[in-house]
């Protein structure tokens, strides 16, 4: 479960996130959507302990990340939206590394790391340092990292980006599966089709704020757009394109 | 649908990202801390008196000294430069690798319609700006102290410029064209990794031959069989093929009035001629090179590091344990980082060549107060190589988390396990380090068993300080965004370090050297063993209480500084 509570992030005079208020029980997918630069990312960093609120808590499994981060950070895994991984370790020791971090040791993290590596298709380049490693194995390394000493909660931010369809698909499925056992998946994306298809509730935030949330018939209801798609909501919400301004850059 | 080619953009826009990017994170670092800047500006202005001071001195001494004295001038000048020149090669190589092949904006410079030759001279002036700012800085009071001792003029000043600006351009191209064609043989990766060990070779060759050939023997002409051999060895040029000679002839003609117009004609000829050759190779290899560069990287593991080392630290909790095995891997995986440790046993070879070198038992009676002096000179300069490999190791420690910094703060791992896990990796080899200077070196000086332990009790407790300093101060001015370890220590918090630690020898040795030699005297004259007298008591205490709170304060504040750290 996590729980934001009038969370806020100010940088000097700028306000990043403003007052948020969410909550995410256990078994839910939620999505979190918003245009760039709307809060996204720094609402996720705060989310993980990374970044300090300036206001507002955050609870993780019911736990305030600020007063016991050692505790919320065990039942959450992070999945940040660039993967930074150490160039001079390799898969199966980055797992290893990131295992331990959990406390977490031993033949069930090697039996752990080896399953992971094999879900993602990942075994071939287990011993092979990470700089060698694509993009896209990148993320799916870091995937099974947050993944390694099996958390409660999992915050993922853009994880399709860099994913070939295979791995998204798995992805996809991985997740549900996930929720579905009782995990909680706090996901930012894009990709507004992922979003309708695999979030339970989405929140679209904007400037800082969350301008609508619920799911799809209720974001409908609270746009007044009952006959629209998620797309169209989206823009609706956070300001669409303008035609005009398309024909005179085009005809430009 | 045909195009006309586009016009090419000016040599200055292209370096407009670079100049302004530079102008906004000066302004940034100003606003964050106008006592940091002011700091800075004061340290930096007390370097140059010091050096300026020295060169002043020296100077004048030659001045006076008819006959010898301006060639001295000469040759010291020539020797400086050489020594420069040497940097500045090393410097530009290493350099270009990053701004023609490494850097993040080049995708966009190579994707679009910009000339060879001016992404040529572009990523020229900013290789010749990062690497040669240094020696630039380090040369002016130089070059002041020969302009005001020679009475240069008004005119100095640009004749000096006249002649260092070709002397920089020449290592920077000669350098620029190395890399190039290294490039184009091993990937850019590899050849970073390839150009570490390069240069470590290439000081470490530098240290050791200066050292064996010892140039102090020109200072002592009595070593010369006569006077004409010596005159002789000063007059000729060190190096008449290389920009240090025409660039010291320059300067020195100009201030003894000598009209010679050949040093001149050879540096800027030799600048122009190099520059179009370097933009000539630079079109025929740059292409292929850029594109050799965006490869190769390193796949399989030369040393798993499991094993002995995982058994030794079994008793140690999971997260400890493998945070410190990541350590070492990371470290003897890079290539550049392990490569230091070479440099290092090789300066420590000539530090010990020196001491054993010192002319204090070669049968004549030394003085007691020379012995101590030296005992307490040796702890001095102990401390100081000690403060300058945390520099080197310990301080780069926080900022080389750098962005998996994500992986440690999203985690559940106690800050204070990360501190020490980095504490004690950096301790403990420092400590090995410690001891064996100062064991060795006061064997050497035949120091008295007292002097020994005194030693030996004071650079453990140094040394623990020393390294709790280098990683607070490392956590407090952090540099998470620099790709290089190596350019870490030569921050701004690299600079704050070395001036506390040092400071922090400074009172040390202060507080010991009067009981110290106060009772090494009586004890020296008595014929009954001296007892430990109260100020040597005093003196003791007062330097255990300094260096546990030197150890215990920083480590408390790194740590608070990295609670309190964001991403």
């Amino acid at each position: 479960m996590i729980r934001l509570n009038q969370l806020t992030k100010r940088y000097g005079r700028f306000t990043a996130v403003d007052k948020i208020d969410l909550e995410v029980p256990s078994g839910e997918l939620f999505g979190f959507l918003g245009p760039n630069g709307a809060g996204k990312t720094t609402t996720f960093r705060m989310i993980a302990g990374i970044l300090r609120p300036t206001s507002g808590t955050v609870e993780v499994g019911g736990i305030d990340i600020n007063r016991r981060p050692l505790e919320a950070k065990a039942r959450l895994g992070f999945i940040p939206d660039r993967p930074f991984v150490y160039d001079k370790l390799t898969g199966a020791e980055f797992l290893r590394f990131a295992a331990a971090l959990y406390g977490q040791q031993g033949v069930v993290v090697e039996r752990r790391i080896d399953e992971l590596l094999e879900l993602f298709e990942l075994s071939r380049w287990k011993n092979e340092l990470t700089e060698s490693y694509s993009h896209g194995m990148r993320q799916k390394l870091i995937i099974s990292g947050a993944l390694v000493h099996r958390p409660e909660v999992i915050v993922v931010d853009e994880p399709m980006v860099g994913l070939d369809p295979r791995s998204a698909r798995l992805l996809k499925d991985l997740f549900r599966q996930f929720v579905n056992r009782g995990g909680t998946v706090l996901m930012s994306t894009h990709t507004l089709e992922v979003a309708e298809t695999m979030c339970d509730r989405i929140a679209i935030l904007h400037g800082g704020r969350i301008v609508a949330s619920g799911n799809m018939s209720e974001l409908q209801e609270q746009t007044s757009s009952e006959d629209l798609g998620l797309e169209d909501v989206f823009l609706k919400l956070t300001g669409g394109m303008r035609e005009h301004q398309l024909d005179t850059i085009l005809d430009a | 649908m045909s195009r006309p080619s586009p016009v090419q953009p000016h040599l200055w826009t292209l370096l407009t990202p670079k100049w302004r990017s530079a102008l906004v994170r000066s302004r940034e670092e100003r606003a964050d801390s106008r006592g940091r800047f002011l700091l800075l500006g004061f340290i930096a202005l007390l370097f140059w008196i010091a050096v300026f001071g020295i060169a002043f001195r020296v100077l004048r001494y030659f001045r006076s000294v008819e006959e010898i004295g301006n060639l001295m001038a000469g040759k010291v000048l020539g020797v400086i430069l050489l020594a420069f020149l040497s940097i500045l090669l090393l410097s530009n190589i290493i350099t270009a690798l990053s701004t023609f092949f490494l850097a993040k904006d080049l995708d966009l410079l190579v994707a679009a319609p910009v000339g060879g030759v001016r992404l040529y001279l572009a990523k020229l002036a900013e290789t010749i700006v990062h690497s040669s700012w240094m020696v630039a800085l380090l040369a002016l009071p130089i070059f002041t102290a020969y302009g005001i001792v020679y009475s240069g003029g008004l005119l100095y000043p640009f004749v000096a410029l006249a002649a260092f600006i070709p002397f920089l351009i020449l290592p920077a191209v000669a350098g620029t064209a190395l890399t190039l064609v290294l490039v184009n043989v091993f990937p850019a990766r590899r050849t970073r990794e390839l150009l570490g060990l390069i240069a470590t070779g290439a000081v470490v060759i530098v240290v050791v031959s200066l050292r064996f050939l010892r140039p102090e023997q020109l200072a002592q002409p009595e070593g010369f069989r006569n006077l004409v051999e010596y005159l002789a060895v000063l007059r000729t040029p060190t190096s008449t093929f290389l920009p240090s000679e025409w660039t010291a002839s320059m300067v020195m003609n100009w201030l003894l009035r000598v009209a010679d117009p050949w040093p001149v004609a050879k540096l800027w000829g030799a600048a122009a001629v190099a520059v179009t050759l370097g933009a000539l190779l630079h079109g025929q290899l740059y292409s292929l090179g850029f594109s050799k560069a965006q490869e190769g990287a390193e796949r399989k593991v030369r040393r798993p590091l499991r094993g002995p080392l995982s058994r030794l630290l079994r008793s140690q909790p999971a997260s400890r344990r493998e945070f410190i095995l990541k350590d070492l891997r990371l470290f003897f995986r890079d290539n550049t980082q392990w490569s230091q440790l070479i440099l290092l046993a090789v300066l420590l070879m000539v530090y010990l060549f020196n001491i054993q070198s010192l002319p204090l038992h070669s049968g004549e009676r030394v003085p007691f107060r020379l012995v101590t002096l030296i005992s307490f000179l040796n702890l001095g300069l102990a401390g100081f190589v000690l403060a300058a490999v945390a520099a080197r190791f310990v301080f780069p420690a926080i900022s080389l988390e750098g962005r998996q910094m994500w992986l440690l703060r999203s985690s559940p791992l106690d800050p204070r396990a990360m501190l020490w896990s980095k504490y004690w990796l950096g301790t403990v080899p420092l400590l090995l380090l410690a001891l064996i200077i100062t064991i060795f070196t006061n064997w050497l000086l035949h120091v008295s068993g007292f002097m020994m332990a005194v030693a030996v009790g004071t650079i453990v407790l140094y040394t623990l300080a020393a390294s709790a300093l280098a990683l607070s101060f490392g956590a407090l001015y952090p540099q998470f965004g620099t790709e290089n370890a190596a350019q870490i220590p030569t921050s701004f918090g690299g600079l704050v370090y070395m001036m506390s630690s040092l400071s922090l020898l400074a009172l040390i040795i202060m507080i010991e050297a009067g009981p110290v030699t106060e009772y090494l005297r009586n004890q020296r004259h008595a014929e009954q063993p001296v007892g430990l007298t109260v100020q040597l008591v005093t003196a003791g205490a007062a330097v255990v209480l300094i260096c546990v709170a030197a150890t215990i304060f920083p480590l408390r504040l790194g740590l608070r500084r990295i609670e309190m750290m964001e991403w």
